[in-house]
């Protein structure tokens, strides 16, 4: 990506004293497998408007992150084991199809209050190690192992296949739920099976950006890329391309600092999408046209700038 | 049990902010506002960092920040009541500003970590302590006075909540025709959530910002489930909030390694579920006599 000399401020020399520990390394690597991994999944989340259910999935990595810890097993267990009952839960409790929105939102609401009463609990009674508990909730981008790295690059190549997979029939399914079921597409089926995969998606990017901060990569990119364009190909691209420079700036900007990049990062993306909003709002305003030609071309290059 | 002071004034305390909670929630399960109430929880911690930071009082902040944020989605949002009464598809019956809340308030999340570093590194220690207790409350640690003025200005929330009970749920139910007969929707939806954010950073005192929600929501959940008509299902949500309030400190106190705010929001929750299943029974029961 061109983005790549904008890594630091002050470039050459800074990318290559950032390159030099093998840490910044590893948090460079994992940090770009679930930007694009947050990014695809993300996309497809904000187009099917499951931000909320996105968000309780990403708390879900809380109470599993601290029961793992309790009970001695390794965190990346009880992330996913968490991250995938919480998915289940949401699709077979929230996903009739009689429920109006309210309803679906409160439940998702109480299996997110309950999943972090859990998590609560199982970090008292492990101890209440509050450093770790700050870990947990705001990640640890700078401490990522070899080990880590290849469990992530594995997970995001199998869920992107499996997104792949499913990516026509749910963009169908997204878009056009009841005309996708009279044409026999398995709507429901469709909504759980994208929910577990949100799950681990979510479950591996907290164990890098934290349970609270999880949605910097998962909400934001997506955000910013379907208010810039509406036409899908480009905003996926767009959202992978917004998750990398997002991380690699963040990344690299909180190399120099003493501030922890979870701020730069959420603070880089949430900057991003207020320009993109700017931008398109006023080219949108000065051209009240739905097929608005103008905003395609002149965001993106003030997004990457 | 009451013959600790401790305890005294966290049931003084949590009886008014449960009863806030359960009735505000139930507006918010009506109006579809439960993402938004997740946000305002949400918000509630940098709020209160960034006061500890400052050097003022927390609760400056956690008011501050959830008011000024309500007002924002308020004004910001068209969720007015839009999702209630709709029904079936997933993506037509979701608000549309969905994302937008969440960016804004994972931005906000990014902001109280920034502070969290601003207040470790600034006054050295504590700040763990004091983000632990931000997000998961301690209603326990309440002195007499902070109890009386919690109780105080949940109550106040309470009775504002009701004075406006019957305009917000015409303009929730039908916000185009309670428009038309002159009710000033779009004031009311701003006026609620600032309420909502007074309520979150009342709430935040007692179980924390993360697990606010529980009490906003499930107790509201399992009215809307169980109740008819609205100000039945306004009072069984205040009611359930209170019991599972009630409930959750007796736990607490009964068994020491449980923490108040779980056993809070365990119970909330669990009230929620029976009231799904009793609810999906008289469903049932309705679908087959008719």
């Amino acid at each position: 990506m061109q983005a790549d000399p904008t890594l630091t401020w002050n470039v050459g020399r800074d990318v290559g004293e950032v390159l030099e520990y093998h840490f910044m390394v590893n948090a460079l690597l994992a940090g770009s497998i679930v930007a694009v991994m947050a990014g695809l999944v993300g996309w497809m989340m904000v187009l099917r408007r499951e931000t909320f259910a996105g968000h309780t999935l990403s708390m879900m990595a809380f109470p599993g992150a601290s029961g793992a810890a309790l009970i001695g097993v390794p965190a990346t267990w009880g992330y996913f084991v968490f991250c995938g009952a919480g998915a289940l839960a949401i699709g077979r409790f929230s996903g009739g199809k009689s429920r109006s929105w309210s309803e679906q939102s409160a439940t998702i609401g109480a299996v997110q209050a309950l999943a972090l009463a859990l998590g609560f609990l199982f970090v008292n009674l492990y101890g209440g190690v509050l450093g770790g508990l700050d870990n947990l909730l705001f990640g640890t981008f700078l401490g990522v192992s070899d080990g880590q790295v290849l469990v992530l690059a594995a997970v995001t190549a199998g869920a992107l296949v499996v997104l792949g997979g499913l990516a026509r029939p749910l963009l169908f399914a997204s878009v056009d739920a009841d005309v996708a079921g009279a044409r026999g597409v398995p709507v429901r089926s469709l909504s759980t099976a994208f929910l577990v995969l949100l799950g681990l998606a979510v479950a591996e990017t907290s164990q890098i950006t934290g349970v609270l901060l999880v949605f910097a990569l998962l909400v934001t990119p997506a955000a910013t890329a379907q208010a810039i364009t509406a036409r899908p190909g480009l905003s996926l691209w767009l959202t992978v391309a917004i998750g990398l420079v997002v991380v690699w700036a963040g990344l690299g900007v909180s190399y120099f600092s003493v501030y922890p990049a979870g701020f730069f990062i959420t603070a880089f993306a949430f900057a991003i999408y207020v320009i993109a909003r700017v931008i398109v709002g006023v080219l949108g305003g000065r051209s009240a046209d739905l097929k608005a030609p103008a905003p395609e071309s002149p965001p993106p290059r003030g997004v990457i700038a | 049990m009451f013959s600790q002071e401790f305890m005294r004034n966290a049931l003084l305390a949590g009886t008014f902010i449960a009863l806030a909670c359960g009735v505000s929630g139930w507006f918010v399960v009506l109006r579809g506002q439960v993402f938004a109430g997740d946000a305002l929880s949400h918000v509630a911690f940098p709020g209160a960092l960034a006061a500890a930071a400052a050097g003022v009082d927390e609760r400056v902040g956690l008011f501050a920040a959830t008011v000024a944020v309500g007002a924002g989605i308020g004004a910001l949002g068209r969720t007015g009541g839009a999702g209630a009464g709709r029904g079936a598809k997933m993506a037509a019956a979701a608000p549309a500003d969905d994302a937008a809340i969440g960016t804004v308030f994972t931005f906000i999340l990014g902001v109280g970590v920034f502070f969290l570093t601003l207040f470790s590194t600034s006054s050295g220690g504590g700040a763990g302590i004091q983000a632990a207790h931000t997000l998961f409350g301690s209603i326990f640690g309440l002195a007499a006075g902070e109890a009386r003025l919690a109780a105080a200005v949940a109550l106040g929330a309470t009775l504002l909540t009701l004075a406006i009970a019957r305009p917000l749920l015409f303009a929730s139910v039908s916000p185009e025709v309670a428009a038309a007969r002159g009710v000033p929707t779009r004031l009311l939806g701003v006026g609620f959530v600032a309420l909502l954010g007074v309520v979150a950073a009342e709430a935040t005192q007692a179980v924390g910002a993360l697990l606010l929600l529980g009490l906003l929501a499930a107790p509201a959940a399992a009215a809307h489930r169980l109740a008819r008509g609205p100000f039945a299902g306004i009072a069984l949500a205040g009611l359930f909030a209170v019991v599972a309030m009630w409930g959750g400190l007796a736990l607490a106190y009964a068994v020491p390694s449980l923490p108040p705010s779980t056993t809070i929001v365990v119970l909330a929750v669990g009230v929620y579920i029976l009231a799904a299943f009793m609810g999906r029974r008289t469903v049932m029961m309705r679908g087959g006599a008719s």
